[in-house]
């Protein structure tokens, strides 16, 4: 729990300043950085379905006239189900350097 | 209000249906069965006005239930032995996010071998959770006690799930002449219903969120605390209850009945032949301590009652295997600080269904005479039968 701006626990540790996890960007915790090759990417949004952290948006890219794939570095973990799902083999990983 | 004849369950159902309950979720188990099936009858017929959510098991109804509570509604479910036993995860969750939950426990063994008959042992097992536990004797009790038990859990300074635990069979399926308190008098003795953080779209809280070390002990010493504390306020209520109601049990923790040397210590529906026994003078010198609160434990009053005491006679339907009954250990554990200690002995009784009768009662009496302090017998009942 994020003891932010908690002043005084509530009962049972209730947390009335909601928000933490918008704030803690949890893509610190990743290993593996899902890569997207934007030549290979046919936008069909398979990845962005398949990704549990809602991570994965289909949108314009610049450079290319249909709209691809973009991922959210902030919070994804790396867990690179994108890549296990993704038809065109067009996401790669590359291992997180820190 | 006139006294009625019915079963312990359709007075259960009967009550709940006046404690003003918004949703009711249970999964039917026997003994308990009959509590539940009533208040779907009462749903059905339009009688009480609440959600009845069918559920698919036991963990579902108390997860139902929890969930309901947080965003507001009065609930209500019911279960026993392995019903309890697979609500288990929940029933530390609710306690740990101070939901104000109620629950009757139709008490039944637990498995195995299966047995669906009395004793404490499906309760005695959630002793930890963080829940207040009443044991009843009778079912003007039980129905008494589900009343204060909504009151004690939504207590802003309790906050915390009440069991309120009737022996199986010996009261669930029992008739007994009761006295079900009006809605119109319960309603205005509960209030309305409102939890002070509870979950809604407007207003978004996070409860049970994740706690690292540190956060996690602090808010369990939190828990305790509010456990410790609640017993005022088990106190508080019994009283006002006692005022407006015209019942009370004893001081809302025990029951001190008679004022022999010897005192058993006992809970439940057993106490009442015990009395009866004391009545009839077919005990010598002995009185009952009767434990109606069993968490939080009323450590100071037990030791009040029993430290001028000669022989304690601790008679409970559970077992600590690898040790011996919990609430021999508990009461044992209230007088060791005192100089002059009385001897303490305890039998296990009654375990899946055993019938607690005048001989075994007698034969404990007897038993307890001739042996030394700290001596623990599980009694099965073929003792009883050779001797008597």
């Amino acid at each position: 729990m994020s003891k932010t701006k908690q002043q005084k626990d509530l009962p049972g540790g209730i947390i009335t300043d909601i928000g933490s996890t918008a704030r803690n960007k949890t893509g610190s915790w990743r290993t593996f950085k899902p890569v997207v090759n934007l030549e290979k990417c046919a936008g069909c949004g398979i990845c962005e379905k398949f990704c549990p952290e809602g991570c994965i948006t289909i949108q314009k890219v610049e450079g290319y006239d249909k709209p691809k794939c973009a991922i959210n570095y902030d919070y994804c973990k790396g867990c690179l189900i994108c890549m296990e799902e993704c038809p065109f083999k067009a996401i790669n990983s590359v291992v997180e350097e820190k | 209000m006139p006294r009625e004849v019915m079963e312990g369950s359709q007075a259960v159902a009967r009550v709940v249906a006046n404690c003003d309950v918004k949703v009711i979720a249970a999964y039917p188990i026997t003994p308990q069965t009959h509590i539940v099936q009533e208040l779907a009858k009462m749903h059905a017929d339009s009688v009480i006005d609440c959600e009845y959510i069918n559920v698919e098991a036991e963990f579902s109804a108390i997860s139902a239930i929890l969930g309901a509570t947080a965003a507001g509604a009065r609930s209500f479910t019911a279960t026993c032995s392995q019903g309890l036993a697979l609500m288990h995860e929940v029933v530390f969750a609710a306690a740990g996010m101070r939901i104000p939950l109620v629950m009757v426990i139709a008490n039944r063994a637990l498995s195995a071998p299966i047995n669906i008959w009395n004793d404490h042992q499906d309760s005695m097992a959630e002793r930890d959770s963080g829940w207040i536990q009443l044991y009843c004797e009778n079912v003007q009790e039980v129905v008494d006690s589900v009343v204060q038990a909504y009151k004690i859990a939504e207590h802003k300074d309790v906050l915390l799930p009440v069991m309120v635990c009737m022996d199986g069979f010996y009261l669930t399926h029992v008739y007994e002449p009761v006295e079900i308190p009006s809605k119109e008098k319960v309603v205005k003795f509960l209030g309305k219903f409102s939890y002070p953080y509870k979950l809604d779209p407007k207003k978004p809280v996070t409860m049970g969120p994740l706690a690292f070390p540190a956060d996690y002990a602090r808010l369990r010493k939190q828990l305790a605390e509010a456990v410790w504390n609640s017993k005022e306020i088990v106190r508080k209520v019994h009283d006002d209850y006692a005022k407006r109601f015209g019942r009370s049990y004893g001081d809302g923790f025990l029951e001190v009945y008679g004022d022999g040397s010897k005192a058993i210590v006992a809970m439940g529906s057993m106490c009442g032949t015990i009395k009866h026994m004391i009545d009839k003078d077919e005990l010598e010198d002995v009185s009952l301590i009767r434990v109606r609160t069993f968490r939080p434990f009323p450590k100071d009053e037990i030791r009040d009652v029993l430290k001028d005491k000669d022989t304690v006679i601790v008679m409970e339907k559970n077992i600590s295997l690898g040790n011996a009954g919990a609430v021999y250990l508990e009461v044992k554990d209230a007088l060791y600080d005192e100089k002059r200690k009385p001897k303490i002995v305890n039998f296990i009784v009654g375990l899946g269904g055993v019938d607690v009768n005048r001989p075994t009662i007698k034969y404990v009496v007897e038993k307890a005479e001739k042996v030394k302090s700290g001596f623990v017998e599980i009694v099965d009942g073929n003792e009883i039968s050779a001797s008597y």
